[in-house]
């Protein structure tokens, strides 16, 4: 008889891999990129290629003459960070910053900590940040949606909502809100903003089909969403916010603007970067709820979601202390 | 909506559908049969026969070598050649009786008829005693002696008897199958345990899977009072004793404790019948339905096979080895044991046996850990299979018995789940003997 | 410039105020320690491996000052030389040390013993121990992952890829231990290195009958005591069907390694043996069996084996 292969139980797996489960994210994230498509044209199809292509190469190069050792491109993990770092980018950025933000992402945020399941931060997020503060100016300027009417390098730039809505508050004056878009505007992406974050209901139709293929679980989206909704609420009822908002509109503006549903279903979610129990899920996604609105209501910045992640992120291992609950556990 | 446990499990294709519903076979008799002299949790049994004597189908041939262990009973008759070590095909070597098989001559005491005998007015302590004489161990798995189960310490008290009709394990469809075939005498022998531990509950749990056993079931138990038939959710690993007790009463075993500390009793439902033959028919524990099965094979079906019967024999007579096997698996995919060959005699342990394909039985390759957290999802014991299993690479005995080490079950959920297909459980597996032990010479040492 | 004078104020003051307060903190908490424990771990190598069965160097070095004898007492890293600077720290005598190294009592190449199965399990020797025999039929064999090459802190012990089995490197084994105590099968024992490194080692620990532990691999020792009858110094025990040689009453003599008829009996870093063939021309044997990398500055010729070359040259005579 051939030699029989022999191992420990179990002799059975469900088939899972990492790959699947990056598969799984980028389709989660397709149709909300066909409207930032629809909405920013020809910048959004650029920057996401370059951003992608960019990182893969990154992440093999760093892997074949720096690591020395076996490509991981084929897991797929360096697709999603080149496309959640072009879903986190004004459409119009110069192509030469999109590559530094992909090199930031792969090489210092991924790779320098060893790789996929090693890094403390989001890699996109890293890349992000990085740009935010080395290049304010063409990280703030945001194209306005024109479809592919606006050109990838001098489109016509405005506002994102939340821009607005602070410079109203800082400014007392109460016709810089004529700038917001329209409610169903905001929903569907109508908007300026960057590439990704613009069509909230897509992103969160994306979030919900990654609940029900069990890629990621609800504890981290709902409750930084419950998180953001509360602090704006109890905002709106403190009387912070200018006259001509109403606490509801204020509540979906958080909610659906800034990158909100980015954040909250596809970034904060991230694997590594997130705690793996229940209850540490659970407070991570208030603490970012909490420092993102922190950050709006008084910070310099109008959004803010990538900080309060990252600053997250940072805590996550020490969320990872929380242990789950025990079976048969004995209650003190 | 059907109860299950609470805490975590996964939901493996049951594959079940090659042997369901397939009629209970008995295996012919070998030629040659060696008896191995541990077939159950505890110390090994003492042989009683000696070389060149006679032996007569459920002769003891073994003595139990404690409370907690097992008598054997000849499983043929014929001679006795040698009494000798043999190696299992795991390569662990144990005491065996070796025999040549002649004829089929059976004790005059025992019951062969099919009637089926319906007398209850036992004392409990007649059929305790009759469990213990028979060398019944649990069928379900862990063959953990069952006399020492209906003996609950002083100052214990058992409500409910837990009958685990489940049967989790994906391939496996013996005990769907002797549900269904001798439905009438499980109910009886549910009885007998009820009058033993003196208590007027019983579940019986039945996953969702088996519509027709759940029907079956319910319908016999309707007629006799205690007895209850609750179908269970599918999930993954319901059959554990204390999941089981979890989708059952809802109550949680503590934490290194028994079942007894929640007043239940679990028995496997193939313990059970052959509790009724013991008691009934006066027929000792000699053979077990067994579920030889696997894509590939050509007949593949559940035997009644005699414990002693080379495994070779059942393999024939589901249709030989499949050209494909690239693994044989003794028991269900999760947590049985692969065999480096199957040359070793059946026994009361081994419920089943799996052809795997080659191309099912390599694992994938190994990548690096997400920290997904699937794995605390999966485990029903609400652990953290991937630090434990860290911990067990970096000999962290200390902090892994902190972490509850010693509640693991080994189902294999974590490990099972894993997108990067880490050998969670085998480190894990490791680290828990390695914590075992360490805890027992604590306590040694402190006596 | 008031306000920076200010400033200086504040800041010198406070700093000022924390440092009388860091004076009396420490003085508190001082610990009062033997001078001689910091002397101690200064002539220790600083490996913190743990072999000499403390916590680290410095654990060891304060359980050496506060003994009374060194008895007992021994860094297998630094061995004699550094237990010697310590007894000279600490005024006390140190006994005689005999230097030792980790031999891997295991010959079951790929060739000697076939694989009877596949492990696709985790790579490791302790797991592949607990679940069945291993990819051969030995149950004492060498299992092949590595946990000893894991636990070797010292670069000292590496798998050959060849045989399947691991190797030691003499020099930069320092007997620390722990290859042995990670090695789930116990394969792996310190003895003594032997002059020159030269060693007569049994390279097999199967307790199988003869026939049985020969079926599994033909390297095995069979238990024949062929070798214990040769023994002219009582050094080879048998027991459970396994040679053993007591490598302190072993005196290199190389009978037993003719004696054994499955080669089990390595003589390892012995120079190669001259032989005499039919014609009587003396000619080197092909490269004596080797466990480790044969130390290659041997000079003056060993006793024994000049006895054999003399004989040799007489018969030539």
């Amino acid at each position: 008889m051939k030699q029989l292969i022999v191992s420990p139980a179990p002799h059975f797996h469900s088939g899972d891999s990492v790959r699947k489960n990056m598969l799984l994210v980028i389709i989660a994230l397709l149709p909300a990129y066909a409207v930032s498509v629809w909405q920013f044209g020809w910048g959004a199809l650029i920057t996401t290629a370059i951003s992608v292509a960019a990182c893969v190469l990154f992440e093999w190069l760093i892997a074949k003459y720096i690591l020395k050792q076996k490509s991981t491109i084929g897991d797929l993990s360096a697709v999603l960070t080149g496309l959640l770092l072009a879903f986190n980018l004004p459409s119009n950025l110069p192509w030469w910053i999109v590559i530094i933000g992909a090199l930031v992402a792969i090489g210092v945020a991924k790779m320098s900590f060893g790789g996929l399941g090693q890094n403390i931060f989001n890699p996109a997020l890293v890349g992000r940040v990085f740009l935010l503060i080395s290049f304010p100016a063409q990280m703030t300027t945001w194209p306005v949606p024109q479809g592919f009417a606006t050109s990838y390098v001098d489109a016509a730039t405005g506002a994102t909502p939340l821009a607005a809505l602070k410079e109203a508050i800082k400014s007392g004056e109460a016709s810089v809100l004529n700038e917001l878009p329209e409610m169903w505007d905001i929903l569907i992406g109508k908007m300026g903003g960057s590439l990704g974050e613009v069509s909230a209901l897509l992103l969160l139709a994306g979030g919900i089909f990654l609940i029900a293929k069990r890629v990621i679980t609800w504890h981290i989206p709902v409750s930084i969403m419950a998180t953001v909704a509360l602090f704006a609420a109890v905002t709106g009822w403190a009387g912070m916010l200018p006259e001509s908002v109403c606490t509801g509109e204020y509540v979906m503006l958080s909610l659906c603007t800034g990158g909100m549903m980015l954040g909250a279903w596809f970034m904060a979610t991230d694997y590594v970067t997130s705690p793996m129990s229940n209850w540490g899920k659970i407070i991570f996604g208030v603490g970012i709820g909490v420092i993102v609105m922190v950050i709006r209501t008084w910070g310099a910045y109008p959004e803010g979601m990538s900080f309060a992640i990252l600053i997250m992120n940072a805590c996550a291992p020490l969320l990872n202390l929380i242990r789950p609950k025990r079976f048969g556990e004995k209650k003190k | 909506m059907k109860a299950t446990f609470r805490i975590g499990g996964v939901h493996p294709h049951d594959n079940k559908q090659y042997s369901v519903h397939q009629l209970i076979t008995e295996c012919p008799l070998p030629a040659k049969a060696i008896i191995p002299l541990v077939q159950h949790i505890g110390a090994p049994a003492q042989a009683v026969v000696e070389k060149g004597q006679k032996v007569k189908v459920g002769e003891l041939i073994a003595k139990a070598g404690g409370f907690v262990s097992a008598n054997i009973h000849a499983p043929f008759s014929g001679t006795i050649t040698k009494i000798d070590s043999t190696i299992d095909a795991w390569g662990m070597k144990m005491p065996a009786v070796f025999m040549d098989v002649e004829g089929d001559e059976w004790l005059e005491t025992i019951d062969r008829s099919k009637d089926i005998v319906r007398k209850l007015d036992y004392e409990p302590k007649y059929i305790i005693d009759k469990v213990q004489e028979a060398g019944i161990v649990g069928l379900g798995g862990a063959c953990f002696p069952t006399h020492v189960k209906l003996l609950p310490p002083p100052g214990k008290k058992a409500e409910v008897l837990i009958v685990n009709g489940v049967e989790c394990e994906p391939y496996l469809t013996c005990d769907h199958q002797l549900m269904l075939e001798h439905g009438e005498e499980i109910i009886i022998g549910i009885q007998l345990l009820m009058r033993a531990l003196n208590i007027e509950k019983a579940i019986i749990g039945i996953e969702a899977n088996k519509p027709d056993a759940i029907k079956h079931m319910t319908a016999l138990a309707s007629k006799v009072l205690g007895i209850e038939v609750k179908a269970l959710k599918l999930k993954y690993p319901q059959g554990g004793e204390k999941q089981l007790i979890d989708a059952c009463i809802r109550r949680q075993v503590p934490s290194g404790a028994l079942p007894i500390e929640v007043g239940a009793v679990v028995d496997n439902v193939a313990t059970i019948y052959a509790v009724y033959e013991a008691v009934q028919k006066n027929k000792p524990l000699i053979s077990r339905v067994m579920t030889v099965t696997g894509k590939s094979l050509a007949k593949p079906g559940n035997y009644d096979v005699r414990f002693g019967t080379p495994l070779t024999e059942v393999v024939a007579l589901a249709g030989g080895v499949p050209e494909d096997t690239g693994k044989v698996i003794g028991g269900g995919p999760m947590m049985g044991r692969a065999m480096s060959n199957i040359d070793m005699p059946s026994n009361k342990r081994v419920s089943g046996l799996l052809f795997l394909p080659e191309a099912e039985s390599l694992r994938q390759e190994i990548t690096n850990c997400v920290r997904c957290g699937k794995c605390i999802g999966a485990c029903p014991m609400g652990l953290e299979p991937w630090l434990l299993s860290k911990q067990a690479w970096h000999s962290m005995w200390d902090e892994m018995e902190d972490h509850n080490i010693m509640d693991c079950i080994e189902c294999g959920c974590c490990q099972f789940t894993c997108p990067s297909h880490l050998p969670l459980l085998d480190y894990v597996r490791m680290g828990k003997a390695k914590v075992g032990g360490l805890i027992r010479a604590r306590q040694a040492a402190n006596k | 410039m008031n306000l920076i004078l200010i400033s200086l104020a504040v800041l010198g003051v406070t700093g000022l105020v924390a440092a009388v307060l860091l004076y009396f903190v420490a003085q508190k908490f001082k610990v009062e320690e033997d001078p001689r424990i910091d002397e101690v771990q200064e002539a220790l190598p600083g490996a913190n491996c743990g072999g000499c069965g403390f916590a680290g160097c410095r654990a060891f070095a304060e359980s050496c000052v506060k003994a009374d004898s060194l008895d007992g007492l021994l860094c297998p890293v630094g061995g004699a030389p550094t237990m010697k600077t310590v007894g000279e720290i600490l005024g006390m005598a140190v006994g005689n040390i005999d230097p030792k190294v980790a031999v891997v009592r295991c010959n079951g190449t790929c060739e000697a013993r076939p694989k009877t199965s596949t492990y696709d399990g985790a790579k490791s020797c302790q797991i592949l121990h607990n679940c069945y025999v291993g990819e051969s039929a030995c149950p004492f064999g060498c299992l092949g992952c590595g946990d000893c090459v894991a636990a070797c802190e010292f670069d000292a012990i590496h798998m050959n890829p060849e045989t399947g089995l691991p190797e030691v490197d003499d020099e930069k084994c320092t007997s620390c231990g722990k290859c042995v105590k990670a090695c789930p099968r116990n394969i792996i024992e310190l003895r003594k290195k032997g002059p020159k490194n030269r060693r007569m080692v049994v390279m097999c620990v199967n307790k199988d009958k003869g026939a049985v532990a020969r079926k599994a691999c033909t390297n095995a020792c069979i238990g024949c005591s062929k070798c214990q009858k040769v023994c002219e110094f009582d050094a080879i025990t048998i027991e459970n069907n396994l040679a053993y040689i007591d490598y302190n009453k072993c005196r290199l003599c190389r009978k037993c390694e003719d004696a054994c008829p499955t080669g089990a009996i390595h003589a390892v870093n012995f120079p190669p043996r001259k032989v005499k063939t039919e014609n009587g021309e003396v000619k080197t044997a092909p490269a004596a069996p080797k466990a480790a990398p044969v130390v290659t500055e041997v000079k003056g010729e060993r006793l024994e084996a000049k006895g054999v070359e003399t004989k040799q040259e007489e018969a030539k005579a």
